[in-house]
């Protein structure tokens, strides 16, 4: 049976090749970010929300009180298994002090769980559900850049005004997509709009003819998309193929601006949409986006400028406070203003969220547009104090 | 007019969606049958050389520039040589063991052809349009047909119906299965059984290649399309009876609009109907419907 | 005697890796080992290729996991209900496909596979596609807290242990005996006057509970449970490790389901230390072909290496065992 000793030999070197890190870097800083790389959300932040991150810390100098900063990231494929898992074995072996998390709320959602059993600074970017600083918040959760109950407020709001009062939806099913029809199907009702009826599909679906049909058939007045990312690019497309669009308004409940320069202004013309950060707003955030566009040959969405700015004041704040301690952390970014080119005033609340003023926008007309990525003209300004949950409707125990 | 409870304009439109799946469903349950009756080889990696014709085709038109129709050509030829180096090369060895073998071989290449695909194209999709001569829409009043779709079906058909035809009306069609009954006899006769074993592969796939082209232009071309498929189309199989060609066909299609019917009155359910039909089916009629008990 | 070092030289190693490795990772190929030797149990001793394993691994795991975090049972229980879920849903599907033999028995199991998956998307209680997150550690006996990793570690050892123990004791035993006879030659067992039907659907259901407690303790251990579970490709994933291990062996799932595992974690690892040795810029995407690397295994363990790792070293060293009897 010597056969099997070798056997066990060689399976317990398996075991042991996962090195034995030092549990806590106390000479580094260092940020780990867990996004989707490769798939339906990669293009809104993806490379080009690490690509951000690396130029925050670039621009400190690669080093905070003389601790040098190291930046991970890691493609977590949009599965909240992989994102818990990485994100615990980081916080385990890899030392990180703070995680960014990328897109998709369900990955989001996990690794909020993981960073708050390990009492670790957490600050979600990507996703939308509210649920992170509402049913799920957490002391150590921020959530900064938007999320589906500002979306809801800004663009239902004005499509319910518009006169789009009957809607039927078309819902990623997962967190973010039911998160956002749930919102905004409040704040429709809240206007006086009724809601005919939703159909979910599975996330990244290959086809939407089949939903659309069933959209079809309703005859809502608005077609409420609470998708994203590549999903809302087909949709849209399916929906133009058969000839929804002639009956039904289209209302992009996330639309970022690399949907819009996919798709076309032709095929998006009048869309309104509702935006935390638009890169042509001002002198600041031009001049921002234009050393972003050197790297990435594309203009920056939301929230590949919400990864820099939220790096950036991290950063900041390990340098005020002297320690990447989480508690201290987390108590000196809940006091202090957010004054940069992602946004002006900004505080980050009790609960973790990010309150900043939102903007609703809406898609230029082809012959209105006069330089590459000149796609929205802004329709209304949403203060940061009307976009969010107030403390009078939170859910969140810690915040009451 | 209403049937239970659903008006005609609600049934139509879901009805043709599911035939349009149903061609598909047709086409690869085709490939998979020829292959399975002549080389009692269960290809895994149907799914796999399926998505790679629908890639064959978006490189052959964003890259190089050529046409749809050209590509309806090139494609499934292209994925054909691919299935007759994977049997030369891997498939023959395994002819004389379990079937097992044959079905782990092909899901490894499942995994390999992915991967490859995935680390040039990533995950999320890329489109394709449909031909100029094809796109535009007719108005049936029920619903808006894209022109592209009905070109499918009809595609779809005649193919299938080229194939049942020359397996089960011409000559080399005769000697195709009687080299399944009996390969020993029919080698005896002269005939060249393993070419003819490599050719049936080949062509099985390159029917998945042309499924995969006709599929670029409405369905997003990913590394995963072959996957979400494959597993649908061995219930259809199954369902149909291993090695019918006949059967296949039908089951394919009327498959896709029980799906289609599905849609209509239980959405949530047009995912799993298939599986239930099979298991119902194998409990009732183990051959599969179609299918002749060994 | 040698067998028995094996073990002793192997138990010190077990008890030892914690203190060295990172214990999350080895826990989980533990788990990953007692599945793969679950379903070895299936087509390595009985020669039933089930094509949906992991819907008893998937299963157990959602139900142990929402014991957990719903209804707030002590870990001890949670196990057990994870595993007698694996049984029941291995009880259905086994009485369900057995009446089939050969590919359509492979095939039933997969479309019932599917079928579990589809609850489990849909389902409100699992969560769907965010999965079901936060499942508590609690205390083991109410003595033992489990939050403490290394406390875990010992407890999915014994799990382990005691799991693959009971795999080794039914393969020696009686009706180990009779499935090994239903394996070679089924009609011959029939004529024998052995009820076949009833000796594979109990190894169905055995192998289904084994299967069902591995998913239960990696819910307990990692914390969640996600589609990936109960999807088709984990069914593939654990046919793969018994290959590469060694269908048949005792011993050959446990490496297989060790070397996946490993490389699936660490293949990223490889890859930057590549990139950092050779300075190929390419070496860095190997962490995202884990697909392609599995591929590869794959067609090359059904190609060269069918007997698996566990099966080919056994006979080169009964070849060399034989060469030095003839010297």
């Amino acid at each position: 049976m010597k056969r099997h000793a070798l056997a066990f030999a060689a399976a317990a070197s398996c075991a042991l090749i996962s090195p034995a890190h030092a549990q806590v870097s106390g000479d580094i800083v260092k940020i780990g970010m867990l996004t989707d790389l490769s798939g339906v959300y990669s293009d809104v932040d993806g490379n080009g929300g690490a690509e951000a991150v690396k130029m925050a810390i670039a621009d400190l100098g690669g080093q905070v009180n003389g601790k040098k900063v190291q930046f991970i990231v890691a493609d977590h494929q949009n599965k909240a298994d992989i994102a818990s898992s990485k994100a615990r074995e980081w916080f385990d072996q890899q030392g990180v002090d703070m995680l960014i998390g990328g897109t998709n709320s369900g990955a989001n959602l996990a690794m909020a769980k993981v960073a708050a059993e390990k009492k670790k600074v957490f600050i979600s970017i990507g996703a939308g559900s509210a649920q992170l600083t509402n049913e799920q918040c957490s002391p150590y959760t921020v959530h900064y850049a938007y999320d589906t109950v500002a979306l809801a407020r800004g663009t239902g709001t004005a499509m319910v005004k518009q006169g789009g009062k009957s809607w039927y939806f078309l819902t990623a099913d997962y967190a973010f997509g039911q998160s956002l029809e749930k919102d905004t199907t409040d704040v429709v009702k809240a206007n006086g709009g009724t809601v005919v009826g939703s159909v979910k599909h599975p996330l990244s679906a290959s086809d939407f003819s089949s939903f659309l049909l069933q959209a079809q058939t309703s005859k809502a007045q608005v077609l409420g998309l609470a998708n994203a990312g590549a999903d809302f690019i087909n949709a849209t497309k399916a929906a133009n193929e058969f000839g929804i669009t002639k009956n039904m308004k289209l209302a992009g409940l996330l639309v970022f601006i690399n949907d819009i320069h996919t798709l076309g202004l032709n095929a998006t013309q009048g869309l309104y949409l509702t935006d935390g950060w638009y890169w042509d707003a001002n002198a600041e955030t031009r001049a921002w986006s234009k050393r972003y566009f050197a790297k990435m040959k594309k203009e920056p969405s939301m929230l590949q400028a919400a990864d820099y700015s939220a790096a950036t004041n991290y950063l900041n704040a390990v340098k005020a406070v002297g320690s990447d301690d989480a508690d201290k952390i987390m108590a000196y970014l809940k006091k202090t203003k957010i004054n940069d080119m992602f946004a002006k005033n900004g505080e980050i609340r009790p609960d973790g969220r990010m309150v900043h003023d939102m903007y609703l926008m809406q898609v230029k007309k082809p012959s209105e547009s006069k330089y590459p990525w000149d796609y929205y003209k802004l329709v209304a300004t949403i203060p940061g104090n009307q976009a969010y949950l107030t403390k009078a409707e939170t859910k969140c125990a810690s915040w009451k | 007019m209403e049937i239970f409870g659903k008006p005609l304009q609600v049934m139509m439109p879901q009805l043709l969606l599911g035939l349009v799946n149903g061609s598909f469903y047709a086409m690869l349950s085709l490939g998979l049958a020829v292959i399975f009756g002549l080389l009692n080889v269960i290809n895994f990696s149907h799914g796999a050389l399926y998505m790679m014709g629908a890639f064959f085709a978006y490189i052959g038109v964003t890259t190089f520039g050529m046409n749809y129709w050209v590509m309806l050509v090139v494609a499934p030829l292209a994925v054909g040589i691919v299935g007759i180096l994977i049997e030369k090369t891997m498939l023959r060895w395994l002819y004389k063991l379990d079937h097992l073998y044959g079905l782990l071989l092909t899901f490894g290449i499942t995994l390999l052809l992915e991967g490859v695909f995935r680390s040039f194209f990533g995950v999320s999709g890329q489109t394709m349009d449909v031909p100029a001569a094809l796109s535009g829409v007719t108005d049936l009043g029920f619903m808006v047909l894209p022109n592209y779709r009905a070109w499918v079906v009809l595609a779809s058909l005649g193919v299938c119906l080229a194939t049942w035809f020359v397996i089960e009306k011409t000559r080399l069609g005769a000697y195709l299965r009687a080299g399944t009954e009996n390969p020993k006899m029919v080698e005896a006769f002269g005939i060249n059984v393993p070419l003819m074993v490599t050719l049936t592969y080949g062509f099985g796939v390159a029917l998945a290649g042309f499924a995969g082209v006709l599929a670029a232009p409405v369905i997003n071309v990913t590394p995963l399309m072959g996957s979400n498929l494959i597993i649908v189309v061995f219930a259809v199989v199954v369902i149909g009876g291993m090695g019918s060609i006949m059967g296949s066909i039908l089951t394919g299609l009327g498959l896709g609009i029980i799906e289609g019917l599905t849609r209509v009155y239980y959405p949530e359910g047009s995912e799993v109907v298939v599986f239930v039909v099979m298991v119902i089916v194998l409990l009732l009629r183990p051959a599969g419907l179609f299918g002749k008990e060994k | 005697m040698n067998k028995k070092i094996a073990v002793a030289i192997t138990l010190a190693v077990a008890l030892a890796a914690p203190f060295i490795g990172y214990p999350v990772f080895l826990m989980k190929l533990l788990c990953f080992g007692l599945f793969a030797c679950a379903f070895n149990l299936l087509i390595g001793y009985t020669g039933l290729l089930s094509f949906g394993h992991a819907a008893f691994f998937g299963s157990a795991g959602y139900v142990a996991g929402h014991a957990l975090t719903v209804w707030g049972v002590p870990p001890e229980l949670a196990l057990v209900l994870g595993t007698v879920a694996g049984a029941l849903i291995g009880l259905v599907m086994g009485m369900l496909a057995i009446r089939r033999q050969g590919i359509y028995f492979s095939m039933i199991t997969l479309a019932l596979a599917q079928v579990v998956y589809f609850v489990a998307l849909k389902s409100p209680l699992t969560h769907g596609e965010d999965g079901l997150q936060g499942v508590p550690r609690g205390r083991l006996f109410g003595a033992i807290d489990l939050s403490n990793d290394l406390a875990m570690y010992f407890v999915v050892l014994a799990i382990a242990i005691a799991g693959f123990a009971l795999i080794v004791r039914i393969v020696h035993s009686p009706f180990g005996q009779v499935l090994s006879a239903i394996k070679e030659n089924e009609p011959r067992a029939i004529s024998l006057g052995y009820d076949v039907d009833r000796y594979k659907l109990l190894a169905f259901v055995l192998s289904a509970a084994l299967a069902g407690l591995a998913g239960a303790t990696k819910t307990l251990v990692l914390g969640f449970e996600t589609l990936t579970d109960v999807n088709w490709t984990m069914s593939g994933l654990v046919i793969l490790m018994t290959l590469v291990g060694g269908m048949g062996t005792l011993v050959g799932p446990i490496i297989g389901a060790f070397i996946i595992i490993a490389l699936e974690n660490k293949l990223g690892d490889v890859g930057t230390f590549l990139v950092n040795t050779t300075g190929i810029e390419w070496f860095s995407t190997l962490g995202e072909s884990v697909g392609m690397v599995t591929g590869l295994i794959f067609i090359a363990c059904v190609l060269l290496f069918r007997r698996g790792i566990v099966g080919e070293i056994g006979a080169a060293l009964a070849a060399i065992g034989k060469k030095s009897k003839l010297a």
